[in-house]
């Protein structure tokens, strides 16, 4: 077939498109992943029992506004390298300031009270942390996957990677409302890997995964 | 023959919207760019410029959901073209090597060449591997010109299979080509 042939053939009846699809899809897939994870969460760990006095302690809110940064930065960027020729911009700069922000309530902490630092950082559940953060951000990472999958990334591997952590900071706050600790040192080290074990995880299979 | 960025934009949102005289123009006045883009990038495969130049085409009728009015349509197509050819370059590692960087921004339509070479790969054959409910739709309404309607009759088919069966068929070709030159 010659290309003027194909050419033709593909604007044969190629009909009207939806403008900026992307948009429902991410947002379907954004509340797929949360509803999905509240689900498992709900049904194989249970929401803290004090979560009614939680609600009053300033640290319940820092908790849960560290994973909604990241996910609000690991969103646009995955929006972004979801699509050809769009520029990543600053969504760099937007996922340090979260992180830098929860390691400086960190160092005070710790600063604060060195007796306890042990404590801080070790909490009574790291290791719960490590393993469902990831557990919870598989609705997640299996719907926007899909959604990139239909779209067309370029850069497959750091696709693969903001969709992992896109995944990992929602299935963190849904976390938050089971996980009983609040030291900031402890959100910052244990929240942070348990969201970055998906990131990884994005990063080897996008490759493979997010062809076109 | 010259592609300029506002004028393509401007064929691609009324294609997009659907006004196929347009859509036409779109794909055909950058497949001259990417051509002679291709052919510079290739010059050690030539015969795969060709190939490579509908593979583009191909994506960049598939992928069309993926553009937005607000980005320059240039670099959008530029970035496909530069990912069919580094993932082109990737699946012959090893046989030959890249000889130039890739790095240069919007070098699509820096060089243009109108000469379009024969294709090595036949995708008239390779439409024949896809299955009917794909391949039929796309013969009736892509090649003879007939309507959703017309095609729909003429197979049987309801007017959604159709429409459905021409958009998985060309997103089944491009997923042949693939498979093809993994071989």
């Amino acid at each position: 077939m010659k290309t003027d042939e194909l050419i033709t053939l593909l604007a044969n009846d190629a009909g009207a498109v939806a403008p900026r699809v992307w948009r429902q899809r991410y947002a379907l897939a954004l509340g797929a992943g949360l509803i999905g994870a509240a689900l498992l969460m709900v049904m194989m760990l249970g929401v803290r029992p004090d979560i009614a006095d939680a609600v009053h302690l300033p640290m319940f809110w820092v908790k849960l506004a560290f994973p909604v940064a990241l996910a609000a930065g690991a969103l646009l960027a995955a929006v972004r390298l979801s699509r050809p020729g769009v520029a990543i911009g600053r969504v760099g700069a937007m996922l340090a300031a979260p992180v830098l922000a929860i390691w400086v309530l960190a160092a005070l902490a710790l600063l604060g009270a060195p007796e306890d630092r042990a404590m801080l950082i070790w909490g009574e559940t790291w290791a719960d942390c490590l393993v469902n953060i990831p557990m919870l951000s598989v609705p997640a990472f299996v719907a926007v996957l899909w959604v990139m999958k239909t779209l067309a990334p370029v850069q497959p591997a750091l696709a693969g990677a903001a969709a992992g952590l896109l995944a990992g900071a929602l299935g963190a706050i849904i976390y938050a409302l089971h996980c009983p600790e609040l030291a900031a040192p402890f959100i910052g080290l244990w929240y942070l890997l348990g969201m970055l074990i998906p990131a990884a995880l994005g990063a080897v299979i996008g490759p493979r995964l997010l062809r076109w | 023959m010259s592609a300029n960025e506002e004028q393509l934009k401007e064929l691609l949102v009324r294609g997009l919207a659907g006004d196929e005289a347009a859509y036409h123009q779109c794909l055909k006045l950058p497949s001259a760019h990417l051509r002679g883009f291709l052919r510079v990038r290739l010059a050690r495969l030539p015969d795969d410029v060709e190939d490579l130049v509908q593979e583009t085409l191909l994506a960049v009728h598939n992928q069309r959901h993926t553009y937005d009015p607000g980005q320059p349509l240039t670099a959008w197509i530029h970035a496909i073209a530069r990912y069919k050819l580094v993932d082109l370059l990737r699946r012959r590692a090893g046989r030959e090597v890249l000889n130039d960087p890739l790095d240069d921004e919007l070098a699509v339509f820096a060089v243009s060449d109108t000469d379009a070479a024969d294709a090595r790969r036949d995708l008239g054959k390779l439409l024949e591997q896809l299955p009917d409910r794909q391949r039929l739709p796309i013969v009736h309404m892509k090649l003879e010109g007939l309507s959703v309607a017309e095609a729909a009759r003429a197979t049987g088919m309801s007017e959604a299979a159709v429409k459905v069966g021409v958009h998985r068929g060309l997103k089944a070709l491009a997923a042949l080509i693939r498979s093809k030159s993994e071989e």
